[in-house]
């Protein structure tokens, strides 16, 4: 299963971090810092799996990551997951991203964290991979932001109503 | 957090609908309910933090009243539980509902049992100690016929139980689905699925990726459901084109699938030249895991290993250290007599450059793993070799390796293998190295490498030639005065020091040692520093209290103090309060408390000489002393007793299943045919090598170089002990057997010493000489014992007759016998002249058989003027033997003799008890000793004794 979702920048700034097991706050401080430490370290040619990180549980756990210019997005899995599986569903994920906030940058995920949110809940749900079709994540997207945009709407009606 | 409290809360409406409908108990159910409610809305209704405490609090208390109480239906449990829930998500300790959680979630019924689960998975974790006893429940439940039972102790199961708790991947029971999921597969792979599911035209690749997980479960050591799969698998290979990643993931699933089921060649064939594309690939995460699969692969197929030895070459000097990791993982799988020098070394360099802790941990282990493993196969070159590195391995991993590593390391040098001289050339040499390493100015070592040296040096000094102990303490003197070490290392060095120090001649340095650490700030150091300085005074002691070269002999203890009896009945006798357990006295003092207490003031009871009149009840509580200590022994684990019960689960997990695995590991495969391939394909390899190596630049020459002497020996021969390595990383020193027997009794009297010599008593030195003696006749064999065979007899009738005869010839032949058995090693003061001879006819009077077994001192019980009783125990493997010896003292015909055993309250006599009561008479002593197969026979049988001899 996926133990964590990371996305932090170069510098090792997060934004995002998902966790599907329970840590501590300090402790997925820790963990976000130490996976940094790892990851920021390495070259643009080298191979994208690590193992180790002392601090997400035990050995057996992998660290799956890509870099794409600023940002880092990194998966701890554990054994049960292949990690050529995980490292393309990275690209699904970026990709999707890239759909819904048409050309994506790293200002969309600061100030749209909780989009980003929602469209990882379309790709995994407690840890497990729950659907990896592009196309059906952007329309479930795309209706949400419907049914969000009406929701707005309806408010807004009624304070229009009391004035 | 936020899914229990979801959890939570959505079991709460369901609890509330269950009570609505129900007849007449339903006002007794819903105030229940009701009190939940007015709880919950109490809480949203308070306004401080303080308020809250107040009413939880008060909600506790009430509510470990009512789960206590034994007329608590079920139900009302039920309702409880929910409550204490509530309490605990508020964060309030609610641990003594935990144990009614688990009750409710074995009795229940179905909801009541569902509520028992959500309340113990959210009570307990998954190193709770009360998990143990949900596991029998749970077992039964897994078992159940109904699916909801089921799906319940699964999901606790998944929810809290510890990984290794769980019996991992039993597919045994989904055989029959293997052809559904074959199926699904082969619809996949032939693009059935709409085109929705493709991924960059590859068709549900990750659905792909499961199914192949799942068929390698299924057909793991089962060759009929693997024949069904080899179909779909060598389409999948087919399918899979190389064109994009998740293809190659397929593949590499696909592989490791293949490998795993039963095997088949074509198959195999085909696999091997997957690997061979993800090793050769450019792309360095397919280089990855193609070193990955060759680890995996390589247990069971080393030639492939050999066809792509030049790519590992490379691999170890891949840029990428994750690469490089991979590499050296995979060397280790193949370690072997002939390449393990190459490949520790080259394990050693990247350990060197490394700085993660992580990697250091995991490789140091490795490295300790390989060369303890193949030390002990006498594998290691030589000991040089394996105590530098092994240096090496400690200087770098230092404080971060794993606590088992130096632990197994000394375990290794104590037992030795089965070379005396060899095992002593190997501590000899760790002895010396690490006197040169501690040599070297401003080194700073780890402090788990400085408590090996001082365990090393404390020990095994004594085999240098060249230095004396006192420079050895000199070195360890320096390193104690340094602040840099912390105190748990300043402990082992102190104690390397108290060994060296009966060796040592002169002891300038300890007494400057003593005197520096005896004033000690740290209470620890103080208090050895008092012990080797009170050990220190009786240096003859001392050297039986650490023997040389004796780390291996097992030190029995006598848990019920035996030894202590003389003592106890010295203290008793002197007019000491006899001891009451903790319990008696409290009792006593509370029935002291309330009740007035009407009876007069008693005379003292110091009456002269254990003979006196005393009461029964204060020799038996005397006596008691050593039960009583035996028992608190056993209860100072204050945990679970688990006696009993069936042993279905372990530390390692579900033992069965555990078992049956490790034995199909053991099982060889059919190797002679691939062996003989193997073997020729290595030639083939090195003459081609060899041909090639005129053309080749010297750069190439290096590598093919390492690379003959890394994959050297992986031919048939170390074909087992590969396959034996599979998951090596917690393998143990191989553990010898080298206690002796004999020797155990020595150990429980030097034991006794110890006790005995911080004991105040003013004769415990001359009882301390006299073991001394004794335990230094028993090692020169010199104590001769009388052959006493022949006075072994059967009935009293026939014992009396003999006593007659064998009295008057002993009378004679007396003095001679004690010229035979060399007597004059008793050297007792001239003073205790009187008692000595006492002592000496006491000593040999101990039974042949017994200097065998471990035994408890013999102690007087009673004497007059012209009898004396002593006792002493012998624990045999099978029984304890009790043996009593009578003793004339007065030089008259001793008439007769009468044992009774009476019935009494803490001893009864029970067939099956006692064999039977055997006596023999020699010279003017008359023993008794009888076998009881129960090993604590208690020592109220010394107290009927004395009553016997008391009234003769």
């Amino acid at each position: 299963m996926i133990k964590a979702i990371l996305i932090f920048s170069n510098q090792g700034k997060p934004w995002l971090s998902k966790f599907y097991q329970p840590y501590s706050e300090d402790t997925q401080q820790q963990i976000i810092g130490e996976t940094f430490h790892l990851v920021s370290k390495r070259d643009e040619n080298v191979c994208n799996f690590l193992e180790g990180g002392l601090l997400i549980g035990r050995s057996d756990n992998k660290l799956i990551y890509r870099h794409y210019a600023t940002l880092y997005f990194v998966f701890y899995v554990d054994s049960s997951e292949s990690e050529l599986g995980i490292f393309d569903l990275i690209q699904v994920f970026v990709e999707t991203l890239d759909k819904c906030f048409e050309n994506v940058c790293e200002l969309d995920l600061i100030f749209h964290v909780d989009k980003v949110h929602n469209i990882l809940v379309e790709m995994v749900m407690g840890g497990m991979v729950l659907e990896t079709n592009m196309n059906e994540i952007v329309t479930q997207i795309d209706t949400q932001n419907k049914l969000e945009k009406s929701e707005y709407l309806i408010p807004h009606f009624d304070n229009h109503d009391r004035e | 957090m936020s899914d229990i409290v979801e959890k939570t809360l959505t079991a709460l409406p369901g609890l509330f609908l269950q009570n609505q409908p129900g007849g007449g108990p339903a006002a007794a159910k819903s105030s229940f309910s009701s009190r939940l409610g007015s709880l919950v809305r109490g809480i949203t209704a308070l306004t401080s933090k303080h308020e809250e405490e107040k009413l939880i609090q008060q909600e506790l208390s009430s509510l470990k009243a009512t789960v206590s109480a034994p007329t608590t239906t079920l139900k009302m449990m039920k309702e409880c539980m929910v409550r204490l829930i509530y309490c605990e998500m508020l964060g309030y300790d609610a641990s003594f509902g935990y144990i009614h959680a688990i009750k409710l979630a074995q009795q229940g019924n179905l909801l009541e049992k569902r509520v028992g689960y959500l309340a113990v998975s959210l009570f307990l974790h998954e190193s709770h100690e009360l998990l143990l006893l949900l596991v029998n429940t749970v077992v039964k439940d897994l078992q159940s016929t109904n699916l909801v039972e089921v799906c319940m102790a699964l999901t606790v199961v998944s929810q809290i139980f510890p990984r290794e708790m769980i019996p991992a991947e039993n597919s045994s029971g989904y055989k029959d689905l293997t052809g559904s999921f074959i199926t699904i597969l082969k619809q996949v792979v032939g693009g059935k699925l709409p085109v929705d599911f493709n991924y960059h035209s590859v068709p549900a690749p990750w659905l792909q990726i499961q199914l192949l997980r799942i068929l390698r479960l299924l057909g793991k050591d089962d060759q009929r459901t693997s024949e069904l799969m080899y179909d779909v698998l060598d389409e999948s290979l087919r399918r899979a084109e190389l064109n994009h990643n998740v293809t190659y993931a397929i593949l590499f699933e696909c592989v490791h699938t293949i490998y795993s089921i039963y095997p088949k060649s074509e198959l195999l064939e085909k696999a091997a030249k997957c690997i061979g594309k993800f090793v050769l690939s450019p792309k360095i995460n397919l280089k990855y895991l193609g070193l990955k699969a060759l680890t995996y692969v390589i247990q069971q197929d080393p030639t492939l290993a050999l066809q792509h030895q030049m790519t590992i070459i490379e691999c170890l000097d891949h840029p990428d250290p994750i690469i490089k990791r991979e590499t050296l993982e995979l060397l280790y799988r193949i370690t072997n007599a002939q390449n393990i020098t190459v490949i520790v070394q080259k394990m050693l360099e990247y350990l060197h450059q490394s700085k993660e802790e992580y990697v250091i941990v995991n490789l140091v282990g490795k490295i300790a793993d390989v060369l303890v493993l193949n030390t002990v196969d006498t594998y290691a070159p030589d000991n040089a070799w394996f105590i530098q590195t092994m240096n090496a391995v400690f200087s770098v991993g230092g404080d971060v390796m794993h606590p088992d590593i130096p632990n197994n390391f000394l375990r290794l040098l104590a037992e030795g293998f089965d070379d005396e001289t060899e095992d002593q050339q190997l501590r000899l040499y760790a002895v010396q190295s690490y006197l040169t390493l501690l040599d070297v100015e401003n080194v700073f070592y780890p402090q788990r490498f400085l408590q090996v040296m001082s365990w090393v040096l404390g020990e095994y000094s004594y085999l240098l030639d060249k230095e004396t102990p006192e420079e050895v303490i000199t070195k360890l003197y320096k390193l104690l005065m340094n602040d840099s070490i912390s105190s748990e290392t300043k402990t082992w060095l102190i104690a390397a020091v108290t060994k060296l120090t009966p060796q040592a001649r002169s002891s300038n340095i300890v007494e400057r040692l003593i005197q520096e650490f005896t004033i000690s700030l740290d209470t620890c150091m103080r208090q050895h520093a008092f012990e080797l300085k009170h050990l220190h005074e009786n240096v003859e002691l001392m050297k039986n209290l650490l023997p040389v070269d004796k780390s291996c002999e097992d030190i029995v203890v006598d848990a019920s103090l035996s030894f202590l009896d003389g003592f106890v009945a010295e203290g008793l006798s002197q007019g000491a309060a006899p001891y009451k357990p903790h319990h008696q006295r409290q009792e006593e003092k509370l029935s002291q408390e309330k009740v007035l207490n009407f009876e007069p003031y008693g005379l003292s009871f110091s009456s002269p000489g254990f003979t006196g009149r005393q009461s029964p009840a204060g020799i038996s509580l005397g006596s008691d002393i050593s039960g009583n200590s035996a028992e608190t022994g056993l209860k100072e684990t204050n945990s679970l007793k688990l006696e009993g019960v069936k042993k279905l689960w372990g530390k390692e997990g579900y033992l069965p299943k555990k078992e049956s695995k490790t034995g199909d590991e053991s099982e060889t495969p059919p190797i002679p045919q691939e062996s003989t391939i193997m073997e020729n394909v290595d030639q083939a390899i090195t003459k081609k090598d060899q041909s090639q190596v005129l053309t080749q630049s010297k750069e190439e020459k290096e590598k093919q170089l390492l690379a003959s002497s890394l994959f050297v020996g992986l031919g048939s021969d170390n074909t087992i002990s590969l396959l034996g390595k599979a998951d090596t990383v917690s393998h143990k020193f191989r553990k010898k057997s080298k206690v002796k027997e004999t020797k155990s009794g020595e150990m429980t009297s030097i034991h006794n010493i110890t006790c005995s010599s911080f004991s105040s008593l003013s004769n415990v030195a001359y009882e301390g000489d006299y073991y001394l003696n004794t335990l230094q006749d028993r090692r020169d064999k010199e104590f001769k014992k009388f052959s006493l065979n022949s006075e072994l007899l059967d009935s009293e009738s026939l014992a009396e007759l003999h006593l007659v005869e064998k009295l008057s010839n002993c009378s004679l032949s007396t003095p001679s016998l004690f010229d035979d058995n060399n007597m004059e090693i008793f050297h007792p003061p001239q003073s205790t002249a009187a008692s000595v001879a006492k002592e000496i006819s006491l000593a040999s009077s101990l039974l042949e058989e017994t200097t065998e077994y471990i035994h408890s001192n013999l102690i007087e019980v009673c004497n007059n003027e012209t009898v004396s009783v002593s006792s002493y125990k012998i624990w045999k493997d099978d029984c304890l033997l009790m043996v009593w010896s009578v003793t004339n003292k007065s030089g008259l015909e001793l008439k007769s003799a009468n044992l009774e055993i009476f019935p009494a309250e803490n001893f009864k006599v029970r067939q099956g008890c006692l064999d039977g009561i055997h006596h023999f008479f020699h010279s003017d002593v008359l023993a008794l000793w009888f076998r009881s197969s129960c090993s604590t026979l208690p020592d109220y049988l010394l107290y009927q004794c004395q009553k016997v001899m008391e009234g003769s």
